[in-house]
């Protein structure tokens, strides 16, 4: 599908979906409360198919966090970023880990780096970081570490 | 975290017989492979729940080499964060080195002079080349063939002397600069390769002699390690371990960049989806590297090796998104720009990372003697994985 058939599409299956102008590739700005359902939606739906969640990551910017999910489908090769705000004090979305298999991972990722609550994942536990860090969050803009200086 | 080895009794599950340690008896083991264990090849450690010989779980724990790149380079300036990247993925360094340049590239909107793209070329299939040898040697030796492993190293050790010669550096080359590459090629360079590749030729086949017809490898390899096509996608996994599961996903094919979209060349796919499949991705591949190099090496264009850029660069605001192919898979780069001279965030998509969460499914139900074949053909390189 090109950049507009997959507007049109999106629209239908979430019509509170905000389009971000700008990028390489579709980009949607959606609530987290609505990811679940349309997770489902993109992956499942027969003209979307979007098989292969590439890349996840979280964006601090201070006043709230962002999660970014980068997809294709491995059948039609479209491409999409899905973009969820999430409250900086209480982040929280649901897991996508039962969809794409590979977020199981990358959210331990996330969840350590970033201090974003992944609801209903399998095993939210620390992956890269040491036992006993919890409650620090290295990747966020505030995190300060004088003795290890990550900043050079 | 486990300590060290030992034995968890779960009543539930013990068997009127008691703990007998045969298969489907009643004792559980935990034991440690790693983080210092030559098949992990650097500092992985793996958590295995095993019961008599059979694996029940593989729980990877990672972080030992964490040195959290991603934040150091958000206070380095666009010329500076390439260097750091050459310490993810040692083996690929170019290739990294060239993910980062071209996501800047992308955002300066540079056009790279016709010379600098195909040295970059030629330079990531060298790597290639490098990475998939030393591979090669180092799983024949995790299986317990030592020979291979200085067949490997005989010719990688020409290839680092082909790099040294032009970058100054065999592992971490930091070659490659947003606008081409640092410098130009060595007067001897091109008579180098083509020697390395007429060498290089004959010893393929001596590889395939060596090992891949070997009976005893191919029993331990053939049906081991089973991912198929939808949970290599799902997973994540790309490379060779995708596609010795059938799943198409070269980006030198599907989002070419430089002149790979003008030379000659397969993406190998390979219908076994076990560790054998994997295995002979990456043999086959070798030689399509070289094809690769072969049509390049006598047609490298006269001109600048380096576009004109400004000495402090400034992405616009926005977000941008580069993908290569390194030996491992699909390596992506994603920086958020604020404008400033250095990234706001920068985020890279390891392949090794997305592979390695595959193994618990890949090896679960399997025997414990098959998980260092197994992981062997997933061609982990640990920093590539903690970042």
């Amino acid at each position: 599908m090109t950049t507009e058939e997959l507007k049109i599409k999106i629209t239908e299956l979430l019509p509170s979906a905000a389009f971000e102008e700008g990028g390489e590739w579709l980009t949607v700005n959606i609530g987290s409360a609505d990811w679940l359902s349309f997770a489902k939606q993109l992956r499942n739906e027969g003209s979307l198919f979007f098989d292969y969640l590439f890349c996840l990551t979280c964006i601090d910017w201070k006043t709230h966090l962002t999660m970014v999910y980068h997809l294709t489908s491995t059948l039609y090769r479209h491409n999409i970023v899905i973009k969820a705000k999430l409250n900086r004090d209480k982040p929280e979305i649901e897991t996508v880990s039962n969809i794409w298999k590979t977020a199981e991972f990358h959210e331990r990722e996330s969840y350590e780096m970033f201090g974003v609550n992944f609801l209903n994942h399998p095993d939210l536990r620390l992956l890269i970081l040491p036992d006993g860090w919890e409650g620090k969050n290295p990747m966020r803009k505030d995190f300060e570490d004088p003795v290890n200086m990550i900043k050079l | 975290m486990y300590r060290q080895t030992e034995i968890i009794k779960d009543s539930s599950e013990v068997s009127p017989g008691g703990g007998d340690l045969e298969e489907g008896g009643g004792a559980e083991f935990v034991i440690n492979v790693g983080p210092q264990h030559p098949a992990t090849h650097g500092v992985l450690h793996l958590v295995i729940t095993l019961n008599g010989e059979t694996i029940k779980k593989v729980e990877p724990h990672l972080g030992f080499i964490h040195r959290s790149i991603e934040k150091m380079c958000e206070s380095l300036t666009y010329r500076q964060f390439i260097y750091v990247t050459s310490r993810m993925d040692y083996l690929s360094s170019h290739i990294n080195n060239h993910g980062c340049a071209l996501c800047v590239e992308k955002g300066l909107q540079v056009e790279i002079p016709p010379r600098a793209q195909v040295i970059r070329v030629i330079m990531d299939e060298l790597t290639r080349i490098a990475s998939h040898e030393l591979w090669w040697g180092a799983m024949a030796m995790d299986l317990g063939a030592f020979t291979p492993f200085f067949h490997a190293f005989r010719e990688r050790e020409t290839i680092n002397d082909i790099m040294e010669e032009t970058c100054g550096a065999r592992l971490t080359m930091n070659y490659m600069v947003p606008g081409g590459v640092m410098a130009d090629i060595h007067p001897n360079f091109q008579k180098r390769v083509k020697d390395f590749i007429i060498l290089f030729k004959s010893k393929v086949d001596e590889y395939d002699e060596l090992v891949t017809g070997n009976v005893i490898f191919r029993n331990r390899m053939k049906g081991v390690g089973f991912l198929s096509k939808e949970d290599a996608i799902s997973y994540g996994c790309t490379g060779p371990t995708a596609r010795g599961s059938t799943a198409s996903c070269d980006i030198r094919k599907l989002y070419p960049y430089e002149v790979y979209d003008k030379v000659e060349f397969e993406e190998i796919l390979e219908t076994g989806c076990d560790s054998f499949a994997r295995y002979m991705v990456r043999i086959r591949e070798l030689r399509q590297s070289i094809k690769i190099i072969e049509q390049l090496i006598d047609n490298i264009p006269e001109g600048d090796f380096q576009a004109k850029t400004k000495a402090v660069l400034k992405l616009p605001k926005g977000e941008f998104y580069s993908r290569v192919e390194t030996a491992r898979g699909e390596f992506g780069v994603y920086i958020v720009s604020e404008g400033g001279a250095t990234p706001y965030r920068i985020r890279f998509r390891s392949p090794g990372f997305s592979n390695l969460s595959a193994l618990d499914h890949m090896i679960r139900g399997g025997k414990i003697g098959d998980l260092i074949a197994a992981m062997g053909t997933l061609d982990l390189v640990i920093p590539d994985i903690d970042r």
